[in-house]
């Protein structure tokens, strides 16, 4: 480029071709990641302060007579773990060319997101207690809750990777639509290990 | 260190070490509640530890090739607001008399950090974009031939990317004086020398001291 060519502007954004620049999509699901960790955040202050800090707080977690479905949730926890290794699985399957791998993992993945939230309705249905229980089931109810709706938009995003993968859409040069997602659904697993390990466990 | 959600694969790694350090946590508060508690606060300092080693490990030194003809001597300058400084322009002079120079100057878009993660950068590369301009046609208009581009905020980035397409054999650095110089303060000049296998010369360019002889 000549110091000719130099002087005449460019139009429109700066080009993206420096090695330092965050990629724009990425950006914004970082972002988006950082704003979620904060909501979760304030609902984990909630349930703190009614476990640990209210001068009414209960001796025992949950309070006598109520118990969490330890069991149950850690099954679940275990389902949930599981569908983030086959969600790995399918994009390093995508990126090396193998779709019929990357079909297998994502439909694995979608159909234990959907077991999850299924086995967290019917946790719900017979967990024994609801919101007007006090504030103990409201910040359970609360922090499962959110988590949950967290995992329907993620099952809602895999679904839209599932149908256009099924349809051809995705190549080893072309995976950004299954990287984003991926990203979002081990943020949505991590955050289940804090609740579970949290509310239920200690 | 990277942002844990950076990518995919990133966000996998992290998954298990969050998965890990629970694990952990939870064990030690089923021994015991404060067990836990300590748990916890020792994997965090851990965690916060480790954070602060990898941010000040400096990168290994790159050999960069040198795919210039015999008789070129291709210079990348790095400058900012001094670019059109008076003893950048006596180096760049000396360096073009010495020999068949080529020169690439870049010009890193100086922008807040706040700025740079959310891409407002449009401004600061404008900004960076006309001194660049200016620099190159004062250049053209002395006879000297050079290319050049806007560079990203960190110059020790800006220089990694030129080396990339210019592979130079020099590079030039053009700063404030000590005191008033942001690069000098953050090691720019050291830092360059230490990661890049070329000949580094600093030139300090005093804009103050010009303008008050001028006026």
């Amino acid at each position: 480029m000549s110091s000719h060519a130099e002087a005449a502007h460019h139009h429109g954004p700066p080009i993206a071709n420096q090695s330092s620049r965050v990629d724009a999509r990425v950006l914004g699901m970082l972002l988006f990641i950082a704003s979620e960790t904060m909501l979760f955040g304030s609902f984990f202050t909630a349930y703190f302060f009614v476990r640990v800090v209210n001068p009414g707080a209960p001796s025992s977690w949950p309070p006598h007579p109520y118990h969490f479905p330890i069991f149950v949730a850690g099954v679940n926890t275990a389902i949930l773990v599981t569908s983030s290794f086959t969600m790995h699985w399918a994009l390093q399957s995508i990126k090396r060319g193998n779709r019929p791998a990357f079909l297998a993992g994502m439909t694995l993945t979608f159909l234990m997101g959907v077991a999850f939230l299924s086995t967290q309705i019917v946790e719900y249905l017979h967990v024994g207690f609801n919101t007007s229980s006090g504030a103990f089931a409201s910040v359970f109810f609360g922090l499962t809750g959110l988590h949950g709706a967290h995992v329907f938009v993620g099952l809602t995003l895999l679904g839209m990777v599932l149908v256009r993968g099924f349809r051809g859409h995705f190549s080893p040069e072309h995976h950004h639509g299954v990287e984003l997602p991926g990203i979002y659904w081990h943020f949505v697993d991590v955050m289940w290990i804090v609740v579970y390990s949290t509310v239920y466990l200690l | 260190m990277e942002s844990p959600f950076r990518s995919e694969a990133a966000a996998f790694r992290f998954l298990l070490l969050v998965i890990g350090a629970f694990a952990l946590i939870v064990v030690a508060g089923l021994i015991n509640r404060w067990l836990g508690l300590a748990v916890f606060l020792l994997l965090s300092a851990a965690a916060v530890g480790l954070y602060l080693r990898q941010r000040g490990e400096r990168p290994p030194r790159q050999q960069v090739a040198h795919l210039s003809p015999p008789d070129e001597h291709r210079v990348l300058v790095i400058a900012n607001e001094t670019v059109g400084g008076e003893e950048l322009m006596e180096e760049i002079g000396e360096l073009a008399l010495a020999g068949h120079a080529r020169f690439h100057v870049v010009c890193p878009a100086l922008n807040s950090r706040l700025k740079t993660w959310t891409s407002d950068s449009d401004a600061a590369r404008e900004a960076a974009q006309e001194r660049l301009d200016a620099t190159l046609r004062r250049l053209s208009d002395v006879g000297i031939e050079s290319t050049g581009e806007v560079g990203d905020l960190d110059p020790l980035v800006a220089i990694e990317d030129a080396i990339r397409t210019f592979h130079p054999d020099e590079i030039v650095i053009s700063t404030h004086p000590l005191g008033k110089s942001n690069w000098l303060e953050r090691g720019v000049v050291t830092a360059a020398r230490e990661r890049f296998d070329l000949n580094v010369t600093h030139v300090v360019v005093d804009l103050e001291a010009a303008q008050s002889q001028t006026s």
